[in-house]
């Protein structure tokens, strides 16, 4: 029964992000940017395949992100300031099960689009290359990779929606976006200082905040690198851990909440 | 055993932005509202009737006191399994169709798919929305959605049902229909506990009311006591000569109104017997006596004035003391 209860929740929540028009705007914008990827590669001698998977995998990253980002940053301050909350939690459900099933729900939905928007590149690389060489499904890897991101950031929207605005929420989880790419260089500013309470800081930041870097690999395949296996299980256990603490801070705090 | 049981239940919240300041929207509020009652829940705007109900349904903790819904502590999946709530002003998943919605939440219940539908197609042909059930509800009218509301709160069939304005942005025909399905559940021996500031609706429909005021709860009891404490008769007379009046205006418990050659007095229950033998005695024609039957809103009103009384009492009190 909590089980299936869960579910409820995450496939209205799905079926709440499938019927938004922005989704399809957002994802029109990811078909044209491969699109325009081709263009680019054909003005690109040589190298029209590295720029069709460079700036594809790109484009699937930054859609992702940004419908992970608007949808995710609602996904519980919607339902508490429109209300819609008071009837669904007055069934016999508690309140974890709600914030696990809209979580599952937002994971779905981007599961669905980045998987569109990857069929859409595979689409194109064939429509490029009138073939496939077998290290163009080392694409997948980088795909899977762009997932496990996506699932971070949504537990980042979902963490911040639970106490905070919308457009606080956006600004806190692109901030942390942008750091957490940035995780490594961070750390190694702060040993730069040579300041040791900056040091002290940075590798802080480093070592709080998620490391979005290590999910980048884009560059690595679109030259046709393979992906070890050791960073495929080390990315796996990190993303599902670390949105598994986020989750658990997010029920923690939203089983807390008095609705107004 | 009670259906519901509050015992002390007290609501602080926070207000202000700079200087914040806690404010009391619910104080002590013990009240039993028993099995297959129509319990009503009266008070102005801000009395705590809207807290009362959120904390009955864990929606908001409480500051204070406990709850009980049919001997289960409220809050929990085990309470709420028998409950069914309609909020104030309610708002759906307006890209839902009524049949989606109520898809939606029965399956929060232990119901197989054939009784998902069946209790579908009844809540909505309870509702009148059979014609509406594939159209989204941001096409909905207030008293549409309000519909779809209460179809919501009866789903699952419960044995309580709490219910916040139910009768709030309804149409006459409307109204009468809530009514009537209130009426309905009670024939099914169902406890339904709403809160309501339409006193008609209150006084036609509920067997208990109780009153809140700032938090407080003033009043409590079934409408006939209520109403029967504060009865009377109103008598109309005929002129009669000047001489008599003074006697009349004694037996009278308000002033002696005249017009149209009439005389309109109101006589307490006990002097009704007095006021006749004096009537028949001097030759006063009595033209009608009829049963005073003071309101609820009478009560109501009346209730309120004491508390506010009793509060500005209380105030100085603490001021010279």
């Amino acid at each position: 029964m909590i089980a299936s209860q869960i579910l409820a929740i995450a496939r209205n929540t799905f079926r709440e992000a499938v019927r938004d028009r922005v989704l399809y705007n957002l994802v029109a914008f990811a078909v044209i940017m491969i699109a325009t990827a081709l263009l680019f590669g054909e003005i690109s001698i040589g190298i029209q395949k590295t720029i069709l998977i460079n700036i594809g995998l790109s484009s699937i990253s930054i859609f992702g992100l940004l419908i992970a980002i608007f949808l995710g940053i609602g996904l519980v301050y919607k339902e508490m300031d429109k209300r819609s909350l008071y009837p669904l939690l007055s069934k016999p459900i508690r309140r974890w099960q709600f914030v696990v099933g809209k979580f599952l729900g937002l994971n779905l939905t981007l599961l669905v689009n980045t998987v569109l928007m990857s069929l859409g590149l595979w689409a194109a690389l064939y429509y490029l290359t009138r073939s496939f060489q077998p290290e163009d499904v080392h694409i997948w890897t980088a795909i899977y990779f762009i997932l496990l991101q996506l699932c971070l950031v949504t537990a980042v929207c979902l963490f911040f929606s639970c106490f905070t605005t919308p457009i606080l929420a956006a600004i806190f989880t692109f901030l942390i976006y942008v750091v957490g790419s940035f995780a490594a260089d961070v750390r190694d500013f702060g040993r730069l200082t040579e300041n040791s309470a900056l040091e002290s800081l940075m590798s802080l930041i480093y070592y709080l905040l998620p490391n979005f870097s290590d999910f980048s690999v884009a560059g690595a395949v679109s030259h046709g690198r393979a992906v070890g296996g050791y960073l495929i299980v080390l990315n796996t256990a990190y993303a599902l851990s670390y949105s598994s603490l986020l989750l658990i801070a997010a029920v923690w705090i939203f089983s807390r909440r008095d609705l107004k | 055993m009670s259906a519901i049981e509050m015992s002390g239940l007290s609501k602080d919240y926070t207000v202000g932005f700079w200087r914040k300041r806690p404010w009391r929207a619910l104080d002590g509020l013990s009240l039993r509202v028993e099995h297959g009652e129509v319990f009503g829940f009266l008070g102005h705007n801000g009395a705590g009737k809207t807290t009362t109900l959120k904390i009955l349904t864990g929606l908001t903790f409480p500051t204070a006191g406990s709850a009980t819904i049919q001997g289960l502590p409220i809050g929990t999946p085990e309470a709420l399994r028998n409950v069914g709530y309609l909020p104030e002003n309610p708002y759906f998943y307006d890209y839902l169709t009524p049949d989606e919605l109520l898809d939606y939440f029965s399956r929060f219940f232990p119901m197989s798919a054939a009784q998902r539908r069946e209790r579908r197609e009844i809540v909505l042909e309870q509702a009148g929305l059979i014609e509406f059930r594939k159209t989204a509800l941001r096409k909905f009218s207030k008293g549409m959605l309000q519909r779809i509301g209460v179809a919501q709160a009866v789903l699952h069939n419960p044995e309580i049902l709490l219910l916040d304005e139910p009768m709030s942005g309804l149409d006459p025909v409307g109204r009468r229909e809530v009514r009537n399905l209130i009426l309905q559940l009670k024939a099914a021996g169902k406890t339904v506990f709403f809160s309501t500031h339409i006193l008609s609706d209150a006084e036609a429909l509920c067997d208990r009311v109780a009153i809140l005021h700032r938090g407080k709860l003033v009043g409590v009891g079934q409408i006939a006591e209520l109403l029967k404490r504060q009865s009377g008769f109103e008598a109309v007379i005929e002129s009669c000569p000047a001489a008599l009046l003074p006697r009349l205006q004694a037996l009278a418990s308000g002033t002696v109104t005249a017009s149209g050659g009439h005389h309109r007095l109101e006589i307490a229950e006990e002097k009704v017997a007095e006021f006749l033998g004096y009537c028949t005695g001097n030759g006063v024609r009595l033209l009608s006596l009829n049963p005073l039957r003071f309101s609820l809103e009478d009560y109501f009103v009346e209730l309120l004035r004491a508390s506010e009384l009793a509060s500005e009492r209380a105030a100085i009190g603490s001021k010279t003391s």
